[in-house]
């Protein structure tokens, strides 16, 4: 089941994509479509002017770390149908991850596709200013990689376990005392407001 | 015979009243006319997406109100909206009633002070501001009776609002829902006739809608060029699709609609306060969900309109407690994206009203 309410079946729009542009539509899952990233541009273009999809708007871009690869995420909007298509496009190499920027399609993308460089250093090409938007330009790294600086071997970044979790048997929550019972919020005896001393 | 002449750079802020926040413009000015503009933002980051990583869905909801500090309770409804997706959360009704009371208390609060900054930055140095700051005000003390916090709410919950409101929020809630139609009029005396304000705002900052849609801008910057995009017509989410309300848009796209739709927003809003009030049932405020929450593997792409337009959170679960990434899509960096083009060729002051215009707030661009 598509995750949004309108968002449409990934596999409708992967259909018609290799209809109209044989091959370009790797993957596709009930809500996601897969694109080759060589061939984004003309993906987005086909879509954004086909009368069936009408992806008038750039919705939603960012990237995602899976380890082994990058995916890109285009939300694409359509006004007048009121759906929504979600693109996706994998980047494999690490070291210099580079997709097709989809500014020549949708203004749009300039800010989201600057972010996306500066945190997840995807390189855009075709971008006309691509250059870090949050960080300075000598700051170490992309931050939102899982393998960032500070994580050593072998470990992710991200909460592995809750913070009062029982190691040993990671389904029993510790500290159950501690857990306030639904409608018993009043004021503790003795409490000012202020900590006292 | 002309007098050559040269270029020079101005830079502005990142401290300056004008930019609304720690937010820095360098403009290349040619005389009065802006050639080029660079914004250089990021004063404020504080890499909320990669701490979010780190923390549960619960946990991450106070950066929801620190991302957008002047609407905070659209941005927890935002992230509680699409992490009750993402885990299957059912909400109780009056829990959806609640929520839109708030969020559209909060709209009105955050218009307020769009509308109010934006006429300071046509002139009108601080009269209408205060004015609108009146309402914004009452607004911040109901939010401080229910939750304790008058900016930072952190009101939200997964499967429902934290708190009940109360006893004597719901008397104060309806003086304040009778007494806003007869502020707003006001205001609309006071501002829409004035004819300095009209000369510093009509045919400003003029966006085509063509350019508005192409350009991924949403919210009142969209609507002000009459495209009429509003996602609780288009996606209703809570209980919007039982609210009779209008989507007011702007026939010219320039920074005149932009101010009016905001303040035709704001009656609606009262409209919609009004049918919540009426029609809130009974019943418990939040459901119960395991402590320990750990959605399945999967994604969503959660959205709500916020007072600056489609506030999304793209969350990627990987069956862990915290998400395995977590995306503001936030309006205010990406209304942005037409900076360039609006401000090339205009002057100065005009730029800057075109600026406030499309209503920014720092703390979401930079997250």
């Amino acid at each position: 089941m598509p995750s949004g309410p309108t968002q449409i079946d990934g596999g409708r729009v992967a259909n018609a994509l290799n209809r109209a542009l044989p091959g370009i539509a790797t993957t596709s899952t009930e809500e996601w479509v897969e694109v080759e990233s060589s061939r984004l541009e003309e993906a987005l273009r086909w879509l954004h002017d086909s009368e069936q999809f009408d992806a008038a708007q750039l919705s939603n871009l960012c990237a995602v770390d899976y380890h082994d690869h990058f995916t890109v995420v285009y939300h694409l909007q359509s006004f007048d149908l009121n759906q929504q298509i979600v693109l996706k496009v994998r980047v494999v190499d690490r070291d210099t991850p580079t997709v097709p920027s989809s500014y020549p399609v949708y203004k749009g993308a300039l800010l989201q596709e600057r972010e996306v460089f500066d945190l997840m250093g995807i390189h855009f090409e075709g971008h006309p200013d691509l250059r870090r938007l949050f960080l300075w330009d000598s700051f170490p790294g992309h931050p939102l990689r899982k393998d960032f600086l500070g994580i050593g071997e072998g470990l992710t970044s991200g909460l592995q376990r809750f913070p009062f979790e029982n190691k040993e048997q990671p389904d029993r929550l510790l500290n159950r005392e501690n857990i306030v019972e639904q409608g018993s919020q009043e004021t503790p005896e003795g409490w000012s407001g202020v900590a006292s001393t | 015979m002309t007098t050559p002449t040269e270029p020079y750079v101005l830079n502005i802020g990142p401290q300056h009243p004008s930019t609304h926040g720690v937010f820095r413009i360098r403009v290349v000015m040619d005389g009065e006319r802006i050639q080029d503009i660079d914004m250089i933002v990021g004063y404020l980051h504080r890499s909320m997406e990669k701490l979010a990583e780190e923390r549960t869905y619960t946990q991450n909801i106070p950066f929801t109100d620190r991302a957008d500090y002047l609407a905070a309770m659209s941005g927890n409804l935002g992230l509680c909206l699409a992490a009750e997706r993402l885990a299957r959360v059912e909400v109780p009704e009056r829990a959806s009633y609640l929520r839109v009371i708030f969020a559209e208390l909060q709209r009105i609060a955050s218009h307020a002070m769009a509308n109010g900054t934006l006429v300071s930055d046509a002139g009108a140095w601080q009269t209408p501001l205060l004015y609108m700051f009146r309402e914004r005000e009452k607004i911040l003390d109901l939010f401080e009776m229910t939750c304790g916090a008058r900016l930072t709410t952190n009101y939200m919950r997964i499967g429902g609002v934290a708190f009940e409101p109360p006893p004597e929020f719901w008397p104060a809630l309806l003086e304040l829902v009778d007494e806003l139609p007869e502020r707003i009029s006001e205001y609309e005396e006071l501002l829409t006739q004035n004819e300095i304000f009209i000369a510093r705002t009509r045919d400003i900052g003029v966006i085509s809608p063509e350019d508005a849609i192409n350009g991924s801008l949403v919210g009142p910057a969209l609507r002000g060029s009459g495209v009429p995009w509003d996602l609780r017509k288009a996606e209703p989410y809570c209980i919007y699709d039982r609210m009779e309300f209008d989507v007011p848009i702007g026939r010219n796209g320039d920074v005149y609609d932009r101010f009016m739709v905001r303040l035709a927003e704001t009656r609606e809003s009262v409209k919609i306060i009004r049918q919540a009030v009426e029609n809130i049932p009974d019943g418990s405020h939040k459901t119960d969900i395991p402590l320990a929450l750990r959605p399945a593997p999967g994604e969503v792409y959660g959205r709500v309109e916020g007072p600056r337009g489609e506030l999304g959170f793209y969350l990627v679960s990987d069956g862990g407690p915290a998400p395995y990434r977590f995306h503001i899509r936030a309006p205010s960096l990406i209304n942005l994206s037409l900076l360039r083009e609006l401000a090339r060729g205009a002057s100065l002051s005009d730029a800057v009203v075109t600026l406030g215009s499309i209503d920014i707030v720092v703390g979401e661009i930079d997250r």
